[in-house]
């Protein structure tokens, strides 16, 4: 069997972590759950935000696990695709705005 | 989308005795997840007990107009299982001598038995509480002779429970068929001029999500809430209730998790959502289901695994409420599908 860093099932095991740290993996948790409760902004606006930051950190675990939230959320693909561009756009404009930087150097360099 | 049952194509998942292994088989025998039995010592639930006979959900056959890919039935035009006058007979029997106070028909599509009518008009007669039909709602579009559908279920103050898995026409076609959507909207149409599903009118008119896919149902309200607002903004429809209701692991749900990969993940989830609360009220506990050959199930589940009622009397011509309440329900892993969150039963969540 070829191995990778990442398995999918390692997914399923994420509470284990809990096991090696108890406070500090139970005080996350506890965390993570309040955070995506029915707040301020509702569960299934918060899918979204983490569907989109699932991929601008390109983590496969969470693209998964929010797929499948938003699907069980009844979020459609469209909604899906556009929080994902939402994130592509914030991370093309992060990179892109450091250009200007470039250009302050660039002129600050040349006579 | 299959176009043809398990049964038609010679499925090794046809054999209900297969689907059973592959449910025993693999993560719960070697113990990575825990049986359903397990689950319920747990949390000293101990055997599952049928309480006080409420419902009697009776399949009148197992044809239907369509062959959707999720269907728990293995239903389809080419199924020619079909309920005898006879047996009907038997059932209304049970319905004068029992408490009862909800028949709840199903099938296939109930309304292809060609007895259908006379059955309905019968139990009404008797004077049933709540008259189910789970009615698919293209049916009624399918052919010249079921286009008064809508007016029959009025005059017999039918209360008619539907499927729409999505608000949106490519989610369903994928899941239930080409053209599936349209012939639905029109449906629900139609049983809206009649006042089903109408405020203030007392026609009930419900309506079944089942997910399209290998996910769980999200919370009911929240659904019915997404499902009202977009079918009376984009189509003038109104109905009652929302019921959502979990794929359980059985037939061809059972056939597309294997093929599409998804078994264990799906079992992981329905494991990990186990709830007590719902395991104290799952269906079986006031439903008896009864099939197109009048044995006696569980559930409408248990009916599609072959396993007849744990009991002496198995078949509706014996039927004795006061014996057949010792009996044990017969579980296995497909369970985890009425005990998942808020739980899943016919009539929507149980927790
Ligand atoms: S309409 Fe219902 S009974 Fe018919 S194939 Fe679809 S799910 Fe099965
Ligand atoms: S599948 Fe049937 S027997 Fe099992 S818990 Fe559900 S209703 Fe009861």
């Amino acid at each position: 069997m070829s191995k990778t860093y990442y398995d999918p099932a390692d997914q399923r095991k994420f509470g284990s972590i809990t096991e090696w740290s108890e406070e500090l993996g139970e005080k996350f948790f506890e965390y993570y759950n309040k955070v995506f409760e029915e707040g301020a902004l509702s569960a299934r606006e918060k899918s979204l935000i983490a569907l989109a930051v699932a991929h601008v950190k390109q983590c496969p675990y969470c693209i998964d696990a929010y797929t499948k939230d938003g699907l069980q959320r009844g979020i459609t693909k469209e909604e899906m695709m556009e929080a994902v561009h939402v994130g592509a756009a914030i991370e093309s404009g992060a990179t892109l705005v450091h250009g200007v930087q470039m250009m302050n150097k660039y002129n600050k360099l040349s006579m | 989308m299959p176009t043809q049952s398990l049964k038609r194509r010679n499925s090794d998942l046809a054999n209900p005795i297969r689907q059973l292994e592959y449910l025993s088989g693999g993560i719960f025998a070697d113990g990575e997840l825990p049986t359903f039995r397990e689950s319920l010592k747990k949390y000293d639930l101990g055997e599952l007990k049928p309480g006080k006979l409420e419902i009697l959900q009776i399949n009148l056959g197992y044809m239907c107009n369509q062959v959707c890919e999720h269907c728990h039935v293995d239903a389809g035009p080419d199924r020619k299982e079909i309920m005898t006058r006879e047996t009907m007979e038997q059932c209304l029997e049970v319905l004068r001598s029992t408490g009862a106070h909800t028949l709840d028909l199903t099938g296939g599509a109930p309304e292809m038995n060609p007895n259908f009518r006379w059955f309905v008009e019968e139990a009404n007669r008797i004077g049933v509480q709540d008259l189910i039909v789970r009615s698919n709602l293209t049916i009624i579009n399918a052919n010249k002779k079921y286009y008064d559908l809508p007016d029959f279920f009025k005059e017999n103050k039918v209360h008619v429970v539907s499927s729409m898995p999505h608000w949106t026409r490519g989610k369903t076609d994928k899941q239930r068929g080409e053209g599936v959507f349209d012939r639905s909207i029109q449906a629900l149409k139609a049983l809206n001029e009649r006042g089903y599903g109408m405020p203030e009118n007392d026609l009930k008119l419900d309506l079944v999500y089942n997910p399209a896919g290998a996910f769980l149902p999200a919370n009911q309200q929240d659904m019915e809430k997404d499902f009202k607002k977009a079918l009376l903004e984009d189509f003038g429809i109104h109905f009652n209730q929302l019921f959502a209701i979990t794929n359980l692991p059985i037939s061809r749900f059972l056939e597309y998790l294997i093929a599409s990969e998804n078994y264990e993940d799906y079992m992981y989830s329905l494991v990990e959502a186990f709830n007590p609360g719902a395991a104290a009220r799952v269906m079986c506990t006031n439903t008896i289901s009864i099939g197109w050959d009048g044995y006696l199930y569980d559930c409408d589940f248990n009916q599609m695994l072959d396993l007849k009622v744990k009991h002496p009397i198995k078949h509706i011509s014996e039927y004795r409420e006061d014996l057949l309440k010792d009996r044990d329900i017969i579980i296995s892993q497909h369970c985890y599908g009425c005990t998942a969150g808020a739980g899943s039963s016919c009539q929507g969540t149980v927790a």
